[in-house]
């Protein structure tokens, strides 16, 4: 039983976070990030989806570079 | 929040990222179908269907009724945008040179070579074991993607229906095309589909889950993205440039690299 639900596990990693742990790593960050601002009620909802949607393009930004460094190298 | 961009967007997602899955599932089942025989492969894919009837149902139901919308809105939305971004970080790898192209050909060799050499296989009431197996799988895992971009896009967009319709019509594309010309679908243009999926798929994330944060505002609301659903629009515009921008910018570093030194005199 032990086995299959590390099997089911190990399984949805892969789905969900795939060969990149940066890109789900970063994404939650930048949400969180976004919560705290959203709970806060500092910003305008306008400003906040700008905001999360420029870190959500950094974090792209990084996983893509860092892809092709890796696949320059072999 | 089917209509207008959303409806389109929700049946064209759908639609292509289903159709990628089921030519690659449809890849494996034929393999297995010529070298290990159809009876197996066919089993295979009738017990992977059921299997995905049940994981359908199950999570589709939990999801719609045990989340309040909002969190739905948030959760569904930060997988989707996960998954998204992973699809479009390996398009725009493909695309500039830097990972290898998805070849069905290659995929339906490699699936065929490796049937011939498996041996000491397990009969069951006349079926092949690992025909079933690697059917059962290959449909399995492939469906699974389309399962979870169904419920996603669906329970979001508030129509799982139109969700599913795109779905079921790539399949039923699928399978008619490969019936008829009976060999790997290799002519589907996977590649750039995938790069279109990636895109709609990180679209999509981004416009829900930034949405979703309002959940954690006072009198927990979406979010507001500046012009509304029109913002939807914005942001497929800013990722498809950003990624036509990173295959560009990646090209050329991969040219300058494979560029022999120049040797001084």
């Amino acid at each position: 039983m032990r086995r299959l639900l590390a099997a089911f596990g190990r399984f949805c990693w892969d789905f969900v976070v795939g060969d990149d742990w940066r890109i789900a790593a970063g994404v939650v960050a930048v949400l969180a990030a976004g919560a705290v601002v959203v709970a806060s009620g500092a910003l305008d909802d306008e400003v906040v989806t700008l905001l999360v949607g420029a870190g959500i393009a950094i974090v792209a930004t990084v996983s893509i570079v860092l892809g092709a460094r890796r696949a320059a190298r072999g | 929040m089917t209509g207008g961009a959303s409806g389109v967007g929700l049946v064209v997602s759908t639609f292509l990222a289903s159709a990628v899955e089921f030519v690659e599932a449809f890849t494996i089942v034929l393999a297995m179908g010529l070298t290990r025989g159809w009876r197996s492969a066919l089993w295979g894919v009738a017990a992977a269907v059921v299997a995905l009837a049940a994981a359908t149902a199950v999570f589709g139901y939990a999801l719609a009724r045990w989340l309040p919308e909002s969190a739905l809105q948030l959760g569904i939305g930060t997988l989707l945008l996960i998954f998204g971004l992973q699809w479009l970080r390996k398009a725009i790898l493909r695309a500039a040179g830097l990972k290898a192209l998805h070849d069905e050909e290659a995929t339906f060799r490699e699936e065929q070579e490796a049937a011939r050499a498996a041996a000491g296989t397990r009969y069951l009431g006349g079926i092949d074991g690992f025909g079933f197996a690697v059917s059962f799988k290959g449909v399995f895992l492939e469906g699974l993607e389309v399962v979870f971009i169904v419920i996603t896009f669906g329970l979001n967009a508030g129509s799982v229906g139109l969700a599913a319709a795109g779905a079921i019509a790539a399949a039923v594309l699928v399978v008619v095309a490969g019936v008829l010309v009976h060999r790997p679908l290799a002519q589907v243009p996977e590649n750039a589909i995938k790069f279109a999926v990636g895109l709609l798929l990180t679209t999509f994330g981004t416009f829900w889950a930034t949405e979703g944060l309002g959940v954690f505002a006072a009198d927990a609301k979406p979010l507001e993205w500046p012009g509304g659903d029109v913002a939807l629009l914005v942001v497929l515009a800013a990722w498809t440039a950003f990624a036509a921008i990173a295959v560009r910018l990646l090209r050329r570093t991969a040219a300058l690299r494979a560029r022999p030194a120049e040797v001084a005199p």
